[in-house]
């Protein structure tokens, strides 16, 4: 600006340099200033200029998106923290936690702040795809950005699993063995695999210093290029879906507020009070350490970690083959061909796509949250008494899934994508029961008890 | 393709380019694959170090079971005299399995399946019957080779070693 280089050079060329690297004010004054600013910052050209109005509200996306990208920010400062101090060799690394713990200023925390964001994170990813999903955010240029959104939570489970390993104490050893146990089920490849995954026959230092290196090198980077990817998408996509129907094809101007502040000032809130809770649970509860990993004993009960206690209590009750392999390979297929399926009519914007969505929907819940505990009970206290679910009772289930779909089409005439919505929370309520019935209220020997008496 | 589109010496360079690529990418791929595959230990495989000379048959009262911590092996003395080196991981999911003296069998921890002495399951959900380990038995000592485990469908005579 000034040309006065000999009052103050000093000066000049400190604002020099500052100007070349934040060319202009970040609290813009002006709405043509807040536009440009959008535009020319690294971080804010993400995003477009001016976003949808009624997009902002809070309830439409409850922000999952944007909090599962803070929690990844908080797990890699707290991570390369804890880092600096871990030892990945199985004599060290139980003994390092501890001096992390024990030794370090806010060592317990920032360990906690690991463990906390990483589980929140978890949740946040799946409720982030249930927003998707429930809103219909899946058709037209969202299609890929939907199979970009599963690899990444491929990606964050992965980083949670290979993490779980790392303190090295009887929870993380045992949980890890029968996950990787669950792998020798594949048909053909699955002792191979297992072998692969262990890095060894047995859980041991081959295994430690493989799920050390994925997850502090390839699961990070791989998260990192796959968000940069989503986000590129939904920019692309232009912005998030609109919650009203009709207007998810036409680009209305009038309907159009400035990111800048609107949309930023929003996210910063969520984001604040996200690292808020996230510091104040760390605070207030350490992140879990066992005893040392003891090859020789297992713990009774062990568990999966719980993001695939589904799986585990699945195994209970399915031959090993349909629990591990056939059904989360079915699952899977079906996650990723979603949006793919031919729609007739690419319903999207309201929560749950309309009143038959949440008619249907609701009916889906109540049916899967009676069945669900029902069968478990019938497995545990009947079946297994006579020799295990067999094939019998597995079709029994197929049928009755069949006859409810049958039923829906029958009585409600619903649009595909309501349909497939209605067997969709179905499933996901019944695997939330697996899950919940797998934490809570499996004690020794994985029989059932009252989590509040005597429990794990 | 040829009679649409001649072969001139501009495309053949382009296909031998890409073929190129190929193969450096099988490369990567093949480099990557090694590095993963699971490692031997350092002269782990020395028979000094995978043969557990368990000791003199005395030392094992028929119908008894011996734990060898470092083996990660438990020797099972059968009634009839055989013996029967049963690895310790449950064929379920890989747990531990502890041997309860006061009844008589394995009681795996993580899922409740249980074996008897032979190793055979005596409730699931475990698959098959607990692993084994090879058993010579030389001039009245027993010894166990601890190299690699045999899987088993079920139990036969044919397991049992007997001086």
């Amino acid at each position: 600006m000034a040309r006065d280089t000999t009052s103050d050079p000093l000066g000049n060329i400190l604002s020099r340099i500052y100007r070349s690297i934040v060319p202009r004010s970040i609290i813009p004054k002006t709405d043509a200033d807040r536009r440009r600013t959008i535009l020319e910052f690294l971080v804010l050209h993400m995003r477009p200029v001016r976003v949808r109005r009624s997009t902002l509200r809070f309830t439409h996306t409850f922000g999952l998106g944007g909090m599962s990208l803070v929690l990844i920010g908080l797990l890699m400062a707290s991570g390369i923290l804890l880092m600096l101090a871990y030892d990945p060799s199985p004599e060290h690394a139980y003994q390092s936690i501890l001096s992390i713990q024990d030794g370090m200023i806010f060592g317990a925390t920032v360990r906690a702040v690991h463990h906390w964001s990483a589980n929140i994170l978890v949740a946040a990813a799946l409720f982030h795809l249930l927003r998707v999903f429930f809103t219909g955010a899946y058709h037209g240029p969202r299609r890929f950005n939907w199979v970009i959104g599963l690899g990444l939570l491929i990606g964050i489970l992965a980083a949670n699993f290979t993490g779980y390993l790392l303190p090295w104490d009887q929870l993380s050893f045992w949980a890890v063995t029968i996950c990787t146990g669950m792998l020798g089920y594949v048909p053909v490849i699955g002792e191979w695999l297992q072998a692969f995954a262990r890095g060894g026959t047995e859980i041991g230092r081959g295994t430690l210093v493989l799920f050390y290196s994925f997850h502090t090198t390839v699961v990070p980077v791989v998260l990192i290029v796959l968000m940069a990817f989503h986000f590129w998408r939904v920019r692309k996509a232009r912005g998030v879906v609109s919650p009203n129907p009709q207007d998810s094809q036409e680009d209305d101007d009038t309907e159009k507020v400035l990111t800048l502040p609107h949309l930023l000032v929003r996210e910063l809130a969520v984001g604040l009070t996200l690292v808020a809770v996230v510091v104040l649970l760390a605070a207030l509860f350490d992140a879990p350490l066992g005893a040392p990993a003891n090859p020789g004993m297992s713990p009774n009960p062990a568990k999966a970690p719980w993001y695939f206690m589904g799986f585990q209590e699945l195994q209970i009750h399915l031959e090993p083959l349909i629990a591990v392999v056939v059904l989360p390979v079915l699952g899977a297929l079906g996650l990723v061909l979603l949006p793919y399926l031919h729609f007739d009519h690419e319903m999207s914007g309201p929560w749950f796509l309309s009143k038959t969505g949440r008619t249907t929907g609701a009916l889906a819940a109540v049916v899967s949250l009676v069945v669900t505990p029902l069968l478990i009970l019938i497995d545990e206290f009947w079946l297994q008494q006579v020799g295990g679910a067999g094939w019998l009772a597995v079709g029994a289930v197929a049928a009755g899934i069949t006859a409810f779909a049958v039923f829906l089409s029958k009585k409600f005439k619903p649009e595909k994508a309501e349909f497939v919505q209605s067997l969709f929370i179905l499933f996901m309520v019944a695997f939330a029961i697996l899950t919940i019935t797998g934490v809570w209220f499996r004690g020794p020997g994985m029989a059932l008890v009252w989590p509040w008496i005597g429990g794990s | 393709m040829s009679t649409s589109e001649p072969t001139t010496r501009r495309s053949l360079l382009g296909k031998i380019w890409v073929g190129l690529g190929g193969l450096a990418l099988l490369e990567g791929v093949w480099i990557v694959t090694d590095f993963l595959k699971p490692r031997k230990r350092q002269g782990s495989d020395k028979e000094a170090e995978t043969l557990i000379v368990a000791g003199p048959i005395e030392n094992f009262d028929p119908g008894s079971v011996t734990a060898f911590q470092q083996g990660r092996f438990y020797l099972a003395r059968l009634e009839d005299g055989g013996f029967l080196a049963l690895y310790r991981e449950c064929t379920h999911l890989g747990c531990t399995v502890p041997w309860i003296g006061t009844e008589e069998r394995f009681v795996c921890p993580c899922h409740a399946s249980v074996f008897n002495i032979k190793g055979q399951v005596l409730s699931p959900p475990a698959p098959r019957p607990l692993d084994t380990f090879a058993v010579r038995i030389e001039n009245g000592i027993v010894k166990v080779d601890t190299s690699r485990t045999l899987k088993r469908s079920s139990f036969s005579d044919s397991q049992v070693a007997r001086s």
